[in-house]
Order: C-alpha cells, then sequence, then structure tokens
C-alpha cells in the first residue's frame, strides 16, 4: 500500500525537478548557516547560485562522521537549540558519538517517511506493532514509533531486550507486526522456542527488519521460522534514522528510497569517484528537504548498487539493493575484500544451518588465518563424525570457491557464541590487537 | 530390533564430558554403554542409559545438543573370535560399520557389542540369519 501516493509515483521528470529544487534550497541554508559547509563550498568555489542541475551535486564535497565528530555535539545544526526539538545520538564506540536534531518539521517529515515505510510492508491501522527497536538515543525505536502512531495503529513500545517478556507480550497482546534487528528476530524465534511457543503460531504475519546488514538466506529463515512477511528497511541517524529507504511487499527485492528527501549516489569508497549505474559502491546520501541538520553528500560506508527499473509497486523512486556490507566491515584477508554477509550467505545455503557463527581472524607470521566458528545445532547434528566432519569441509569448500579464501570452520556448542540483543558482532579480528 | 542410543555433542573443552556425566548422575540416570568419538576439534559421546528420553531433555536444558538415534546390539560369548563371526557374515553382504564399541558382562561371561551400520535393517536380517542374539531396548536396559 502506498502512504503518499502523490509523492511516492512522481513522474520521474517532476521528481527530478523537485530534487533540484530542494537541493539548492539545501544549499542555500547550510551556506548562510553554518561554518563548516560555508568553508567547505567556498573551497571549491561553489556558491548556491551554482547549482544548476543535479549533475552538479558531484562538484560538492563529501561530508563524513568525522566531520560529525569534530563539530561535536551542535556544531552543523542550521538553526539555534530553541527550534530544535529532539536530539539523537549514535554510540560512540569508536571516539565520539555522533550527535543529531531534528525541528518539528523533521520529526514530521520522519514521521511521514515511517508511515511510508510502513505502509509499504503492508502495515494498516489494524495492525499492532510489538516495536522491539531500542527506544533512547538511539533512533530505531522512536522512528518507528512515530510512523506507527501516524498510520494509526496500535504501538507496544516494549524497546529492544527482555527477550522472554517480549514472547508473553507477543503471546498476550496478539502482536501482528514486529520491529527489531534481523538478528534479534531470529534470536527471539529461540526463545519463544524455548518457551514452549512455536513462533509460526503467533499473529504475527509482517517484521520490519533493519539496523544491520542481512541476507536473503536469513529472510527466507525467518520467513519460515515465523510464518511472517520479512521486509527490509534502511537508514541511518545522521540522515534522519530508520525510513530511508524500505522494500515493498509487493516485489521484496531492492529498498525504494525516499527520493523526494534524499539524492542517491554510489561512489568507489577508495577514490571517491562516482561509479557507473549499477556497480555495487558506497552509498553516498544527500538530504533536500532536512532543517536542523542538512547533510550534503553523506559517506554512508554502507555498500550496495542502485536499480533504476520500475517496480510493480508503482513507486518511481529508485531501489537500492539489500546492503552488503559497510565499507568499514570490509574485511581484507590476505588481500581479499570479504564481507561477513558472504560467508553468511555460504552458511545458509549449506544444509541450513542456522547463522549463528562468528569469523575470528589472526595472523600466524605474514598470513592470516581464519577461523568460522559454526554453532551445531539438532538440525545438523549427527551422531556419525564423519558427517559432521563432511559438513565442516563442505562449508569451507563453499567459501573457497566463492569467495576465494581458506578458512578453516570449526563446529562449536549451541549458545556459546555469543548473543547480541541490538546490533550482531560476527568478526573478532585479533590482527589490530 | 533396534536400540535407541543417545548422542551428545562436545567441544574439545576441558571439563565438559564431566558435566555430561554430572547432569546425568544429578537426574538418577544410570549409563549402561558409553563411547566417545573425538576429533581435534569436537567429539561426539554416544551413550545408553536406561530412560533414554528424560537423558536427552535433562541435556538440552543444559543446552547441549543432543539426538536420540537406532543402533543395533547383539550379545555374543566371550571368547577368541566372537566379534569376528558376527563382522565375517555382514561384510561379505557388502554392510559397512560407521562405528562399533563393546563392554563385556562378567556375570554372565558375554560381550555385548553396539554397532551403527549404513543399513540397519539389512544387517538385522543377516544377524538373524545367522541366530545371532539381538538385543532389545527392554533388554538392554536390564543389563
Amino acid at each position: 500500500m502506498i502512504w503518499n501516493e502523490e509523492f511516492e509515483t512522481l513522474p520521474r521528470e517532476a521528481l527530478e525537478a523537485l530534487q533540484l529544487k530542494r537541493l539548492k534550497a539545501t544549499i542555500e541554508r547550510v551556506y548562510y548557516t553554518v561554518p563548516f559547509y560555508r568553508r567547505k563550498l567556498d573551497e571549491v568555489g561553489i556558491t548556491p547560485d551554482s547549482i544548476r542541475s543535479l549533475e552538479d551535486l558531484k562538484k560538492i564535497p563529501f561530508t563524513t562522521k568525522d566531520d560529525l565528530r569534530e563539530n561535536y555535539p551542535f556544531g552543523l545544526f542550521t538553526v539555534p537549540l530553541k527550534q530544535i526539538v529532539r536530539i539523537h545520538a549514535s554510540s560512540g564506540t569508536t571516539g565520539k558519538p555522533t550527535v543529531v536534531g531534528y525541528t518539528r518539521r523533521d520529526i514530521e517529515t520522519w514521521s511521514e517517511l515511517m508511515a511510508r515505510s510502513l505502509s509499504a510492508a503492508g502495515v494498516t491501522k489494524e495492525d499492532i506493532i510489538q516495536n522491539a527497536y531500542g527506544y533512547g538515543l538511539f533512533t530505531g525505536g522512536l522512528g518507528v514509533h512515530y510512523g506507527a502512531e501516524k498510520i494509526g495503529a496500535t504501538v507496544i513500545p516494549v524497546s529492544g531486550g527482555q527477550s522472554k517478556r517480549q514472547i508473553t507480550i507477543m503471546k498476550d497482546f496478539g502482536s501482528t507486526v514486529l520491529t527489531c534487528t534481523p538478528s534479534y528476530a531470529l534470536h527471539l524465534a529461540e526463545v519463544a522456542q524455548e518457551e514452549g511457543l512455536n513462533p509460526r503460531d503467533t499473529k504475527l504475519r509482517v517484521g520490519l527488519f533493519g539496523a544491520e546488514p542481512w541476507s536473503e538466506e536469513m529472510r527466507k529463515q525467518i520467513e519460515e521460522l515465523w510464518n511472517i512477511k520479512a521486509i527490509d528497511i534502511y537508514g541511518l541517524s545522521e540522515i534522519i534514522g530508520p525510513g530511508v529507504a524500505v522494500e515493498c511487499e509487493e516485489a521484496q527485492s531492492g529498498l525504494h528510497i525516499f527520493e523526494d528527501h534524499f539524492i542517491p549516489e554510489i561512489i568507489d569508497p577508495e577514490t571517491g569517484e562516482s561509479l557507473p549505474y549499477g556497480e555495487y559502491g558506497e552509498l553516498v546520501i544527500t538530504t533536500i528537504t532536512k532543517e536542523a541538520l542538512p547533510l550534503l553528500r553523506y559517506r554512508t560506508r554502507d555498500i550496495t548498487r542502485l536499480i533504476k527499473e520500475p517496480c510493480i509497486c508503482g513507486r518511481t523512486h529508485m531501489r537500492i539493493d539489500r546492503i552488503r556490507g559497510r565499507t568499514d566491515d570490509m574485511l581484507i584477508i590476505r588481500g581479499v575484500n570479504v564481507f561477513p554477509s558472504q560467508i553468511e550467505e555460504i552458511l545458509v545455503a549449506t544444509e541450513g544451518v542456522l547463522p549463528h557463527y562468528m569469523i575470528i581472524i589472526d595472523r600466524e607470521g605474514s598470513l592470516d588465518v581464519v577461523e568460522v566458528q559454526v554453532e551445531v545445532d539438532e538440525s545438523i547434528f549427527s551422531d556419525e563424525v564423519k558427517k559432521l566432519q563432511t559438513l565442516a569441509r563442505k562449508i569451507e569448500n563453499n567459501i573457497k570457491d566463492m569467495i576465494g579464501i581458506s578458512v578453516k570452520v570449526k563446529l562449536v556448542e549451541p549458545k556459546t557464541l555469543q548473543r547480541f540483543e541490538g546490533k550482531a558482532k560476527r568478526v573478532i579480528d585479533k590482527r589490530k590487537l | 530390533m533396534k536400540v535407541e542410543q543417545l548422542s551428545v555433542f562436545l567441544e574439545n573443552k576441558a571439563g565438559r564430558l564431566a558435566e555430561v556425566a554430572k547432569i546425568l548422575g544429578d537426574n538418577g540416570i544410570n549409563i549402561r554403554a558409553l563411547s566417545l568419538a573425538d576429533t581435534t576439534d569436537f567429539g561426539i559421546l554416544r551413550l545408553i542409559v536406561n530412560d533414554n528420553e528424560k537423558a536427552k531433555e535433562v541435556l538440552k536444558d543444559e543446552r547441549f545438543t543432543v539426538k536420540i538415534t537406532e543402533v543395533i546390539a547383539v550379545e555374543v560369548d566371550d571368547r577368541p573370535g566372537g566379534l569376528a563371526s558376527i563382522l565375517l557374515p555382514l561384510s561379505e553382504e557388502g554392510i559397512n560399520v560407521e562405528y562399533m564399541y563393546a563392554f563385556v558382562e562378567k556375570s554372565k561371561n558375554k560381550a555385548v557389542l553396539v554397532f551403527k551400520f549404513d543399513d540397519l535393517d539389512k544387517a538385522i536380517e543377516v544377524l538373524r540369519k545367522n541366530n545371532v542374539k539381538i538385543l532389545t531396548n527392554e533388554e538392554i536396559k536390564q543389563l
């Protein structure tokens, strides 16, 4: 279902005209209100008047997460704090957190985008949404919450964690929609089973999962375990939060990026050059309606590609492909670029191993050695050593064939690998220690 | 006439076997026979106990991966050549042993051999033809 028929199905020509108009207004806004952008644009000789086409965007320098950190906390805001109605921040695991601010209109924009996203997933006001994204400084919880209220659904603001309680609530309140990270959706299915509840017997029918990269195989698994439709949703706090792009339930193939609010580009993360259409690279987003914190050519560090083919759902906004990984998740193992998501796909494809795994990279002498630890559950366990060893060798061979690196697969007992209720950590890189 | 065997996945970590033994002991489960297959990374503990369902349940509660599979237990005289007399007719029929383990019943002067064959049904047929005594679940629990 399309929430905003007019804007989500704008003919391309009108959409691009709107983008240009909004882009100009955004550049004018930051040029005159944010010293950081004034300096940056002056350095390359760009004034608000010099933007005449969308192509001109490419002349503008990138904005990075470091720029946000260096202007911590409010240095990039275009308005004084009295016009800011909300602050969110990302966890500062590496350095200072990134702080984002919203004007009242920004909150309205965000709610609209989340209403669109929920509608694209087929959620209506009849639904009961169990919102298991974290509430707080993280944008996930409140982002979904406002969108859900906007469409008039019933929201259960349960937030993340307390998995047993999640299952009780789901059962007793009859939740029909689950919103959380995909790894948490899998974890919750396990907890349900432990509590004696078959996840397929709940009233859940749809899930919107995001905030971490996941694979098509993982989607199949979530859909099978819960008997639901699993929709991929994308967003990042710097841009606005969840609701930057979402899959439609009709195609479930690529995420429509709301182009009347954002302009996406794909660049080579090494050189910063724009990549030809269709190639995988780093997603760069320019916000064109944000008031408090507009960002020009923000480097998301997410790896994807653009899909311009028209979609069966009728939306005219182009799609980004499933996020393949992050530029900073990208592992360079013996010179080969590897994303944890690739290893995950292989694991699930090889005899349906549940994706509870950990990649451990170490260095022996000058050589990188990789161990993939895979949990053995009942579905793959055998009383015969031979069968388990064959499985481990098969995974090793598939990784070698598909990615081109030799790894050692180690079978481990279930639940020995750390579980994460927020974003999944799948890699331990001991080389840096 | 197959008997049930419990298999438990173990990582090669100190104390895991002791832990299984303790859980079973604490729950009053008696081990009739066992063997441990080990590789450099993991082991498979195979057990025949007096109460398979309960053993499976208590081990699963402690988050072990457990499976009940079927094996064949036969009883032979405890004398030289006893094992060979069982295996020869089977190999002539092209039946392979996946794994086996054995123990001796001193009181009866008999040996009990537990087998996993690649074709259990065919193995039973051959053993019967050769008049080998195949034990039932009840019999093995009473040993």
